[in-house]
């Protein structure tokens, strides 16, 4: 435990507990409309940092995370709607689908030797396969979209993950705290620092005896594993599925504002990210209901200039400069 | 000025050997039937002018490239066309022309991700690599970021981090470049230092012919490509030969 | 299916596939010059076709008329955003520009859907349900004008780079960035400039397209995909390779909806695409960067 806590001020953990607690205490003062919300934001800051894991640890940009949310989602879901097979051994059929996938893109990009941009392109190239196929495959309903049975409930039932918002809200809070731990350990591990090497320049890394195609590997299918479970989260809490929404490139693109504006290689960077994006955009949908607006596009043209504005004026992202200024380090 | 593994009269056990070593680049023969060796615990330079095929040849031993004719051995072993991470497994260690730092690293954590290729451990890493920061002079630098270093401390840290994965022999490519005279021969004290406690055989590509003359105790000479001399270096400097396509008859050593 | 129905759809392929090849001209000498991955590429496309729509409602002029205007339109644009936004961007990191584009395309896609709404919108001009013949093969009267368009427009660049002065001095700052900076060139201005003709291209595009098909939002990201796929098929830095690569794709999408369902048939573009990323990376007519 304390080699885990090695490195981190003593104030930075005073926050990270009293963080905790709050998010913990949250849903007993919150209901309905502001508990969605706390969903969300711990479902974005999840997936945010298992994105990260392969942008920035392993500088591996990816705009077509979706395919992993989607792949988990769709292999829980149907499992659970053909076979009643709870989505506590389902996930093990979505996590093993996604390391393959992942593998598989890193496979194809690392040999091939693409990377960079067209790396990139090849990431919503397969989600956009994905998008398309799905569509067509009956087993999972195709475009008509897979719907998960809901019945009234009077009690939890954590095995078969139905029941209140509540639930899923305390379980998505022990996924978002895991990956944080998680990334925390890996960031310190060997791999780690591997990772940041590759990052910063593969050939000084190469020549350091680091075998980059190996640990880009690596990062590609952790992050590909972890984002499934967000899938197989999303599939059980909205209990519907269609392809053409959950593998659309403007979920890739939505999934990874969080850890840019919140920061890229940096812990806190993906969840101080979702808490401010999700956080301010309810907030202007909330505005906007008062003032009697209802026009959709003004919530993605708000994260568009949260993003240029990012990008232009902190491009290391909101959270180093605000872990300066709060005595924190890195 | 013999040095002292000349003295030793070395029993010379050849670290380095390479044979008819040639690479082509889109038809323009960059290195053609290059032959030398390096002897274990010697410091052997590698000189000649811009564009002579140095830091190719360099490549080629670092497994950048594969050779396109002839071999690369190591202790006996054969290395061409090995993977630039076997060939640090392997036990050579090398330093790039321009720097590349991992700037987002501090200076502690670039040299750790040398030592991480000998001690798994990241703990028992980062002791490794305190030691050789501060055997490199920069102790006192140790928790800054890469990027903050100037550029003489870069080159330190580049050798530094070769260091930490505890090579048995070490390219150096054109460390001294834009390094002031008294950088240089603190550079220079580090290498006899590290050649004589240690025996770290050493290969370096050097045009400061101060540098040269200090440390090497054995010079090739390289001219488009191809090995025109090789020796001693007060042989190798009066061969006219190499005046002729390199030194020029008025340089002074 | 008798023989005719294929010839007709590949021929009506191969004619949007010009248009196509056009907008990806675009892209290419963008990317080609000032080496910015331009992600808001279809969203700017869209932003001329429904300038199309509204001067076209406005004015009730043919859409090929209102080219050139709009061309000028996304000239200006596109000068305006490399040299306000995306200049200062030059020295970044690759994903920052990256990212910047990524965001502006966001901002582009739902401004056009607050301003239009989400449905599908066209114009319907006088030859609209025209028709040519040439033996078994039957081809919209607006697809043929269209091509032709896209035809003259890339001729025209093409003698614009090859003998004009302004277009050899652009070439320069894509050869020798240094260079050209060292002979005086002012290139952040020729920067603008670039993205500017490639913005302009992509607005002749949508004026042709326009005149074709009809315009949602939501078409934006498919088309800068298209582009992309068209580019790096065809060779990143060649403007041929662009028209080739446009071609193609027309013809695959066309013969694929065909063969199989309409809706699939962007995976035949997408699969194109992942070959050529993984064995020829320089596309069809790009040449090999040097290792």
């Amino acid at each position: 435990m304390t080699r885990l806590l090695e490195g981190v001020p003593r104030r930075g953990l005073w926050l990270l507990a009293a963080l905790l607690a709050l998010l913990a205490v949250f849903p007993l003062f919150a209901s309905g409309y502001l508990l969605a919300v706390g969903f969300l934001i711990l479902y974005f800051a999840y997936v945010g940092q298992a994105w990260n894991v392969m942008m920035g640890f392993a500088g591996q940009l990816s705009l077509g995370h979706s395919l992993y949310v989607g792949l988990g989602a769709y292999a829980a879901a149907a499992l659970y709607v053909h076979f009643g097979l709870s989505p506590w051994i389902g996930l093990g059929a979505s996590v093993a689908l996604c390391a393959l996938a992942g593998a598989a893109i890193g496979f194809f990009a690392f040999r091939f030797g693409v990377a960079g941009v067209y790396f990139a392109i090849l990431t919503i190239a397969f989600a956009e396969f994905a998008r398309i196929g799905f569509d067509h495959l009956p087993w999972v309903r195709g475009s008509s979209g897979l719907f998960l049975p809901v019945a009234n409930y009077t009690e939890n039932d954590l095995w078969n993950l139905r029941g209140s918002p509540r639930m899923f809200y305390y379980l998505m809070l022990a996924l978002t705290a895991g990956a944080f731990v998680l990334c925390h350990a890996l960031l310190r591990s060997r791999m780690g620092y591997y990772w940041l090497a590759i990052r910063e320049s593969p050939e000084a890394a190469q020549a350091l005896g680091v075998n980059v195609f190996r640990y880009k590997m690596y990062a590609v299918v952790i992050s590909a594993a972890m984002t499934s479970l967000a899938g197989v989260m999303f599939a059980f809490y909205y209990n519907n599925l269609f392809p053409e929404q959950i593998f659309n490139i403007s979920r890739s693109i939505e999934l990874i504002l969080g850890p840019i504006i919140g920061g890229i290689g940096t812990l806190a960077g993906p969840i101080v990210g979702a808490f401010l994006l999700t956080g301010l955009a309810e907030g202007l949908r909330e505005l906007m209901l008062q003032l009697g607006i209802d026009v959709p596009g003004v919530k993605q043209v708000f994260y568009g200039l949260c993003l240029l504005l990012v990008i232009m004026f902190l491009p290391d992202g909101v959270w180093p400069p605000l872990a300066k200024k709060l005595g924190l380090h890195r | 000025m013999a040095t002292p593994g000349e003295e030793a009269g070395a029993a010379s056990v050849s670290r380095l050997e390479l044979s008819g070593v040639s690479k082509s680049f889109r038809g323009l023969k960059a290195v053609s039937g290059a032959s030398f060796d390096v002897t274990a615990g010697g410091i052997c330079a590698l000189i000649g002018p811009n564009g002579a095929g140095k830091t190719t040849i360099f490549n080629v031993i670092a497994g950048v490239y594969a050779p396109d004719e002839g071999e690369v051995r190591f202790d006996g072993r054969a290395i061409h066309g090995l993977r630039p991470d076997q060939v640090c497994a392997a036990g050579i260690g090398r330093t790039f022309q321009t720097v590349k730092p991992f700037a987002g690293l501090s200076v502690i954590e670039n040299v750790m991700v040398g030592a991480l290729q000998r001690e798994r451990d990241v703990v028992a890493a980062r002791r490794l690599a305190a030691g050789i920061v501060e055997r490199l002079g920069l102790g006192a630098k140790s928790g800054l970021p890469a990027s903050s270093l100037t550029l003489p401390d870069r080159k330190r840290l580049e050798v530094a981090r070769a260091l930490a994965t505890q090579p048995q022999l070490l390219l150096l490519d054109e460390v001294m470049a834009g390094l002031r005279p008294t950088e240089c021969d603190q550079i220079i004290a580090v290498f006899r230092e590290l050649n004589r406690a240690e025996g770290l055989t050493i290969l370096l590509i050097e045009h400061v012919m101060r540098a040269v003359m200090a440390l090497a105790q054995h010079i090739v000479v390289l001219h488009h490509g191809e090995v025109i001399a090789r020796g001693a270096p007060d042989e190798v400097v009066r061969d006219p030969a190499v005046l002729e396509s390199y030194l020029g008859e008025d340089t002074e050593i | 299916m008798p023989i005719e129905i294929y010839l007709n759809v590949a021929a009506s392929g191969l004619l949007t596939g010009l248009v196509y090849g056009l907008m990806a001209l675009g892209l290419s000498v963008i990317f080609g010059v000032v080496r910015v991955v331009n992600f808001a590429h279809g969203e700017m496309m869209t932003l001329a076709m429904y300038v199309t729509l509204v001067l076209f409602s406005a004015l009730k002029l043919d859409p090929l008329v209102l080219l050139v205007p709009i061309a000028a339109v996304l000239f200006v644009f596109g000068y305006l955003l490399q040299a306000g936004l995306i200049n200062p961007f030059i020295n970044r990191p690759e994903h920052s520009q990256f990212m910047l584009l990524v965001a502006i395309a966001l901002i582009l896609v739902n401004a056009q859907l607050i301003v239009f709404g989400p449905d599908a919108q066209g114009i319907r001009t006088s030859y609209s349900f025209d028709s040519f013949q040439a033996g078994p093969l039957i081809v919209d009267a607006s697809k043929v004008y269209a091509a032709l368009a896209a035809l003259v427009v890339a001729a025209a660049l093409f003698a614009f780079f090859r003998f004009s002065l302004l277009g050899k001095s652009i070439r320069a700052c894509a050869d020798n960035y240094h260079g050209a900076l060292v002979v005086g060139l002012n290139v952040k201005h020729l920067y603008a400039l670039t993205f500017g003709i490639g913005a302009a291209c992509v607005g002749a595009a949508g004026a042709m397209l326009m005149a074709v098909t009809d315009v949602t939002p939501t078409i934006g990201p498919a088309y800068t995909l298209l582009a992309f796929v068209i580019v790096i098929t065809g060779g990143l830095g060649s403007m041929a390779g662009a028209l080739l690569g446009g071609l193609l794709i027309g013809l695959t999408e066309a013969l694929g909806g065909v063969l199989f369902t309409p809706s699939a048939k962007s995976m035949f573009a997408f699969g194109l695409l992942v070959l050529v990323l993984l064995f020829r990376p320089q596309g069809i007519l790009g040449r090999k960067v040097a290792g």
